[in-house]
């Protein structure tokens, strides 16, 4: 497979985990924040950590769309299901979120109308072909998948589509990472940078990480080369005592972003002034809702919305774990009350929250499930 | 006289059933150990295999039923009634039995054209001479339009046992080796592709055959190492592999470079990020060879006609006990876990 199997060259790979080695000082502890739930899942699923020296550690950071999507906003969107003349649809991802009263794929066995799409655009044809019902598209996702959310909004606006609406739930990756670098707890010396957001914000938003925090971040691709690659650059930085942005994903990321990816998402969405994280509480300017000119597909201006807040589960710490405070194995509920087939939190849900892949590719590698902190 | 029993107890805790349940993963498991077993097969400790081994006034028979509801109908390489053939002989196969003869029960939607329907006898009546095997009757039932989606089909079927084999989970030992007879995923991603839903084309086939005669080739080169056999469909090798680990207390380390999988079918697990390790087959199966045996066993499913694509693809260990994994070819390892959720429903 192009593109993909140079990536996973063996001896390359073999060759880059030396490198690790040989930069990074033994009487130093590393902690290097992967921001988004590819790379997670990527760590764990080519057991990249086995690769990486002890004294290197990887944080999971808050880029899993799924998971910081707080439990209120998922009984939102199922309120509208519940009438009988709206069809859901949503990413697979989904599918089998826990809200209050069951997950989408739990309400679809109820009778609910949810199906499954791969696309907002694949939303839209469904509203086309079933033009005496109301086609409602559950919109997830970092500035990855918003400038798609927008080209089909601007699609259905062009064509009066009337019966389709988009439910807005996307957010925005800086300040997540604002929020993960003010808060007390946390101890971190570089980020691994999400490599598919900055395809269309580019790596400029990132500059004043390493220029007012000191922190050196390193854009990096997915494949288990790109993740060592970008872990060695870190440490090359590090080593050298600097902090600055670098583009390890360069086959993929422009420097400055996609300017009609980012020339979309402006002319639909506008900031909302805040927004809930799940695990992390309200967080400025982190979220985007449709604007005004395009309110009449707005589904939260188009159906009643109850609005609840509902707290997470008291023993659950998904928030902690999103945060990079604890490893998914030091929440209480890790693997007991909280497995993929049965999850509390959307970490344990998504391929890309750290709980799910550690649970899947990790936990029973050594009968030591506990990690020390 | 003895006394009533008391009312088994259950542990399926599930409020209402979910496509999950019939997945072929984790929930089918939890809801066959937790409420058909205790219910219907009393306190027997036998591990669940694909077929049940009875012996009727001293003739050892295995004996087998499977229903088929995939969608589309038809698929490259393949159709329902052609899945309905073979996938009954694939589950007697593997529990070491030669398919004798098969019952088929149709459940047909109103509104169904003659015209597919009598494709799909057709296609049953081809695979059935394929794989030796005779249809002794069945069942039709009609059902109002819209109750069901086309055509649902379901074979019982009745085997004479293989000599010489006899596999059992508690034969398994540590060293021993997993043969895999050919390449993974081939039915699982092309349904998903002849859905439609995805704007993916690929030159693609359903593996669907009947692997009898590269299961009778393993016995006769190698019975008496033979441990255990499975056809890998709904949830793929790793669902498989899982469920000989939990039944045998040991691990499967698995070489991930070695399992032989497509370009096309790991170029669609690639951009749809599933593991091709969890996908079905229809066509493929697994078996655990004693260690004196492997090389024997590998050399006579290679000679097979069908049985090129065959490989060792791990070996049984001690620790980590009931677990499956992998060793990347980079140098770590990871857990294989069986299939949580659904990601494709209706696949046969």
């Amino acid at each position: 497979m192009k593109y993909v199997d140079e990536f996973r060259e063996p001896e390359l790979i073999a060759r880059t985990s030396e490198e690790i080695r040989r930069l990074a000082d033994p009487g130093r502890h590393y902690r290097f924040m992967e921001v988004c739930g590819g790379h997670t899942h990527a760590i764990y699923r080519f057991g990249l950590k086995d690769l990486l020296p002890p004294n290197i550690e990887l944080v999971h950071g808050p880029g899993c769309p799924v998971c910081v999507l707080p439990m209120g906003r998922i009984d939102d969107g199922l309120s509208m299901a519940a009438s009988g003349d709206v069809i859901f649809t949503a990413f697979g991802d989904m599918m089998r979120v826990p809200g209050t009263s069951g997950s989408p794929l739990e309400h679809k066995a109820r009778g609910a109308d949810i199906r499954i799409v791969y696309s907002p655009a694949d939303a839209l044809k469904l509203a086309k072909a079933n033009p005496d019902r109301q086609v409602m598209f559950f919109a997830i996702g970092f500035e990855t998948t918003a400038p798609s959310t927008a080209l089909t909004l601007m699609r259905a606006k062009a064509e009066g589509v009337r019966n389709f609406s988009v439910f807005s739930n996307h957010v925005t990756i800086i300040p997540a990472i604002r929020a993960i670098l003010d808060s007390p707890d946390m101890r971190l010396d570089a980020f691994i940078g999400p490599g598919h957001v900055s395809t269309v914000i580019g790596c400029r938003p990132y500059e004043w990480i390493a220029r007012q925090e000191g922190k050196p971040i390193v854009v990096s691709g997915f494949e288990p080369l790109d993740v060592l690659q970008s872990t060695a650059m870190l440490l090359a930085q590090l080593q050298r005592g600097e902090a600055k942005v670098e583009n390890q994903y360069r086959r993929v990321v422009p420097w400055e972003g996609n300017r009609a990816a980012l020339k979309a998402m402006a002319e639909v969405f506008t900031l909302r002034s805040y927004f809930e994280w799940r695990g992390m509480g309200f967080i400025s300017q982190s979220a985007l809702a449709l604007n005004d000119a395009y309110a009449d597909w707005d589904a939260e201006r188009r159906f009643k919305v109850p609005g609840i807040r509902v707290t997470d589960p008291k023993a659950a710490q998904c928030g902690e774990v999103l945060k990079g405070v604890l490893k998914p194995a030091q929440c209480k509920l890790f693997g007991n009350e909280c497995t993929p087939e049965r999850p509390i939190g959307a970490l344990m849900v998504s391929s890309e929250g750290s709980c799910a892949a550690y649970y899947q590719y990790e936990h029973r590698k050594s009968p030591l499930v506990s990690i020390p902190a | 006289m003895d006394t009533p029993a008391a009312a088994p107890k259950i542990r399926f805790r599930d409020t209402q059933i979910e496509m999950a349940h019939g997945a072929g993963g984790k929930a089918s498991r939890r809801l066959i150990e937790g409420l058909f077993a205790p219910i219907l097969f009393g306190s027997s400790q036998e591990p669940l295999g694909d077929a049940a081994l009875l012996s009727i006034n001293g003739t050892r028979l295995a004996i087998t039923a499977d229903s088929f509801v995939v969608s589309p109908l038809s698929f490259p390489g393949g159709s329902i009634g052609e899945l309905a053939v073979n996938g009954t002989v694939n589950d007697l196969a593997v529990s070491g039995a030669r398919a004798e003869t098969l019952v088929v029960t149709y459940v047909l939607e109103a509104g169904l054209p003659t015209e597919i329907l009598e494709r799909e006898v057709r296609a049953m009546g081809r695979a059935a001479r394929a794989a030796g095997v005779t249809i002794a009757g069945g069942d039709t039932k009609v059902v109002e339009h819209g109750k069901a989606d086309r055509m649902y089909i379901t074979t019982a079927g009745v085997g004479s046992l293989i000599p010489g084999v006899q596999c059992s989970t508690r034969s398994a030992r540590p060293g021993d080796v997993v043969l895999l007879s050919g390449p993974i995923g081939d039915h699982g991603i092309t349904i998903l592709l002849a859905r439609g839903e995805l704007d993916l084309e690929a030159d693609l086939c359903s593996d669907t055959r009947p692997v009898l005669p590269l299961v009778e080739a393993l016995a006769r080169e190698a019975a008496q190492g033979l441990r255990w056999m499975r056809d890998p469909t709904r949830g793929g090798v790793a669902t498989a592999l899982n469920e000989f680990a939990r039944d045998c207390d040991l691990s499967v380390f698995l070489e991930e470079d070695k399992v032989p999988v497509r370009e096309t079918v790991r170029g669609a697990c690639e951009l749809l990020g599933l593991d091709p390790l969890h996908i079905a087959n229809e066509g493929q199966f697994l078996a655990v060879v004693a260690p004196e045996y492997a090389d024997r066993a590998l050399e006579a499913l290679r000679r097979a006609p069908g049985g090129q694509g065959a490989r060792i693809i791990g070996e049984v260990r001690e620790q980590p006990a009931c677990t499956v994994v992998a060793a990347t070819p980079y140098g770590g390892n990871r857990i294989v876990d069986m299939l949580v959720g659904d990601p494709l429903p209706r696949i046969c």
